[in-house]
């Protein structure tokens, strides 16, 4: 009965440590918000740090819409009424174009941003 | 002389195309139960009818009548035309979207040659998943033969996302599934089958899975349009060609970090534009590709 108790004792330690490691690791991770609306997003240049954790939360101002990341491997539809998010941590410096890939009209070919990743 | 021959040896010394591509396959051992005959057919694309901006074409309104006109000046006639997608501008209005597409197919009745087949591309379809053009057009993909070939029209758009979609990769595997290995076979898309360039939206999403199907098959040629230039790549085997617009033409891949069409050259009007004919060589195992100006400098 004793090594009960201390075997659930120790769980209850180990799975608080974790809720703490994990809120700490949430609130370590920058957060950045895109609007994106026919035919822009914004903002359309993201400065972000090579090695640090980021999410990405995207919303639509109209119509459904799509972010891509290409030199990642990163996409996501930000549908109306939600927020789409991404969550990764840039490996690499230098500067990646983005762009909406669910057309979205005319100007549809211009709706386009970068990111830029510095060491 | 074979008439092809005469046709090839004409075009070379009337000077009438431009630069002469020879794409070659495999060896073709034609499909079962045809017979295996050369032919020629002519490819038009992104003619964007009902576009405005006069810096970039301000004959808008008048290229695709000359496209028309230098089509039926041609000295010998295509067995077939084939509309490669974005036949017109996109419009939020699906009223003026059906003024466009009819406006479009009115004008190319003008052509001589009565066979003529169209495909759509993202300008036309993606707004509304294809319904206006359907209604004007007819499917959006489908498939035929022609004196030994295969060919297969993969609609690429009508999904906004570009995808090909599940529906429509079951029916091309079950299209394949009757030829061949050896068949010749020509695929028409809008978008390019593979990744040219997804950070300009170059790209099929699910295109990976339409080459995927098509790799067993030896001889596979995509003739598609979208990037408004004339581009030639290969996935493995397969020959993937794209055609120059009809309106405006745009810079080369990832010659810059932006895409960006090129301007209109008072100088030299229509520079960039044009269409292309396809000669099938099938006993030499290849086709030749010859691009005609849109309107004579």
């Amino acid at each position: 009965m004793l090594a009960l108790r201390r075997r659930l004792l120790a769980a209850g330690l180990a799975a608080a440590a974790a809720a703490l490691f994990g809120a700490r690791a949430l609130a370590q991770e920058k957060v950045i918000r895109v609007t994106a609306r026919r035919f822009e997003f914004s903002p359309s240049d993201i400065e972000l740090k090579k090695g640090e954790p980021v999410v990405l939360e995207f919303t639509t101002a109209d119509v459904l819409m799509g972010f891509s990341l290409p030199d990642f491997k990163l996409r996501t539809d930000i549908p109306p009424g939600q927020v789409a998010r991404l969550r990764f941590t840039p490996d690499r410096v230098g500067s990646f174009e983005f762009v909406c890939d669910n057309f979205c009209g005319e100007f549809h070919e211009d709706m386009s941003g970068k990111i830029r990743v510095t060491a | 002389m074979s008439e092809s021959i005469d046709r090839r040896e004409f075009l070379k010394l009337a000077g009438l195309g431009g630069a002469v591509f020879v794409s070659g396959l495999a060896g073709c051992a034609g499909m079962a139960g045809t017979k295996q005959e050369d032919f020629y057919f002519v490819q038009l694309s992104d003619t964007h009818w009902g576009f405005r901006g006069p810096a970039l074409n301000p004959d808008a309104d008048g290229t695709l009548q000359k496209a028309v006109a230098a089509v039926n000046a041609l000295s010998f006639e295509p067995d077939f035309i084939v509309f490669t997608g974005d036949l017109t501008h996109t419009t939020d209005d699906p009223a003026e979207r059906r003024r466009r597409l009819a406006q479009f197919r009115d004008i190319v009745s003008g052509l001589k040659n009565r066979n003529v087949r169209f495909m759509p591309g993202e300008h036309d379809a993606s707004l509304d998943n294809g319904q206006a053009w359907k209604e004007l057009f007819g499917p959006s993909y489908y498939s035929f033969d022609h004196k030994g070939v295969h060919f297969a029209a993969i609609d690429n758009v009508s999904d906004a996302s570009a995808r090909i979609g599940e529906a429509q990769l079951a029916w091309l595997r079950a299209d394949l599934a009757k030829l061949d290995k050896d068949a010749p076979i020509v695929v028409f898309t809008h978008r390019p089958l593979f990744d040219l360039m997804p950070q300009w939206d170059w790209a099929t999403r699910d295109g990976a899975q339409a080459i995927e199907l098509l790799m067993p098959y030896r001889n596979v040629t995509v003739f598609y349009g979208h990037i408004h230039q004339e581009h030639h790549h290969m996935t493995g085997h397969i020959a993937h060609h794209s055609a120059k617009s009809l309106i405006f033409p745009l810079i080369a891949p990832g010659s810059q970090p932006k895409r960006a069409p090129v301007p209109w050259d008072a100088a030299q009007p229509y520079k960039g534009l044009g269409f292309r004919g396809i000669e099938t060589e099938l006993a030499k195992a290849a086709y030749e590709i010859t691009e005609f100006p849109v309107a004579k400098a």
